[in-house]
């Protein structure tokens, strides 16, 4: 990896992440922008496909831009990015933890911390049906879906077992 | 459901329990991390997390990992922000460095698409479900509840920008909320 792209990396998701208020994924436009439009080093497939892989690994969806630091600087490009897209706005939250520490209790930092509730759930919401949109490829996968998200809203159950019958059934009926 | 709370745990216990909520964390970290801390350890009640995690919303940056430093800080200080940040992202970091290898070779093997298919939908599934569950325990004003969905439909349906639906929804959530307390 060169100098240059590492300069582009650690500048660029830093810059990124700074605006990613909402999560790591509502930035993806911009990544986009970055990673496709302005230096030019992958294809818009590539990005499609680096952003569908991460999807599908476990952790943080964040976790993308690794692939992208991965596919232009190796392992250390890979460490580059994922540094530059958590380390600054982690420190802006641990800031703030303690802020809201001293804070505590104060009647209207209870109203605005309630007030938030629901905005968190509704995008738990809508990240779900945003991925349910993306994998309802058959009858069979929307069946999936359902049947999952009934099971894990009625039962305490570990939801790791819909995710080994998921993988069984898609592999089953292939 | 009772809403009696385990005690706090060890700096071991926060970094292993982080470790596995990234490593089982498909389809997103936030459902998971709710599973785990809410409803298995019982480290925090569904109103604590919601909040916390509404509080890592609105901050900059991955908002899974906003709470991780939040909760992590709660228990052990800023060495349990750095445990818990650290062990959630390492593990997926791990995997992700096999797969950006082998999915070049691999990644379009019949069996291993249909496969992660299946996994996926069973995940979106776990997320919905997650979110319906959630708004059934936290009970809800119908104001906060109105706002709660305008947040499904412009993110979900319209795809509004992310950091437009949260900073443009904010003062509304606030304000049914402070409607709310008012009233009590």
């Amino acid at each position: 990896m060169t100098a240059t792209i590492f300069w582009q990396l650690l500048l660029g998701f830093g810059a990124i992440s700074l605006v990613s208020v909402g999560g790591g994924i509502a930035v993806l436009p911009e990544m986009h922008r970055m990673v496709v439009d302005v230096h030019g080093w992958m294809s818009d497939a590539d990005f499609a496909r680096r952003f569908a892989l991460a999807q599908a690994a476990p952790g943080p969806n964040v976790l993308v831009v690794g692939l992208f630091g991965w596919h232009v600087g190796g392992i250390l490009g890979m460490l580059t990015a994922s540094a530059a897209m958590t380390v600054p706005t982690s420190l802006i939250a641990f800031g703030f933890s303690r802020l809201r520490a001293r804070l505590l209790g104060r009647p209207w930092l209870r109203i605005i911390e309630r007030g938030l509730v629901p905005i968190a759930v509704g995008l738990i919401a809508s990240s779900g049906m945003i991925l349910a949109q993306g994998s309802a490829e058959s009858w069979v996968t929307v069946v999936l879906t359902i049947c999952s998200a009934i099971f894990v809203w009625r039962t305490d159950f570990s939801p790791l077992w819909v995710l080994g019958a998921g993988a069984i059934i898609g592999g089953l009926t292939l | 459901m009772s809403d009696s709370l385990a005690p706090s745990p060890s700096r071991a216990d926060l970094f292993l329990t982080y470790g596995k909520i990234g490593l089982i964390g498909f389809g997103g970290i936030n459902a998971w991390a709710r599973r785990v801390l809410v409803e298995e350890k019982r480290w925090l009640t569904e109103q604590e997390y919601a909040e916390t995690l509404g509080l890592g919303q609105v901050l900059p940056g991955p908002n899974a990992l906003n709470a991780a430093i939040m909760i992590g800080d709660r228990f052990h200080g800023a060495v349990g922000a750095l445990l818990a940040s650290c062990s959630m992202f390492g593990g997926p970091l791990v995997i992700l460095m096999g797969l950006a290898v082998l999915y070049d070779s691999y990644g379009e093997v019949p069996l291993v698409k249909a496969v992660l298919a299946g996994v996926a939908a069973a995940a979106a599934g776990m997320v919905l479900g997650t979110a319906v569950k959630m708004g059934q325990k936290l009970k809800p004003t119908l104001a906060l509840l109105g706002v709660g969905l305008c947040a499904l439909a412009a993110a979900g349906f319209f795809r509004v920008p992310l950091p437009m639906v949260v900073l443009g929804l904010a003062p509304f959530g606030i304000l049914a909320s402070w409607y709310g307390a008012r009233g009590k």
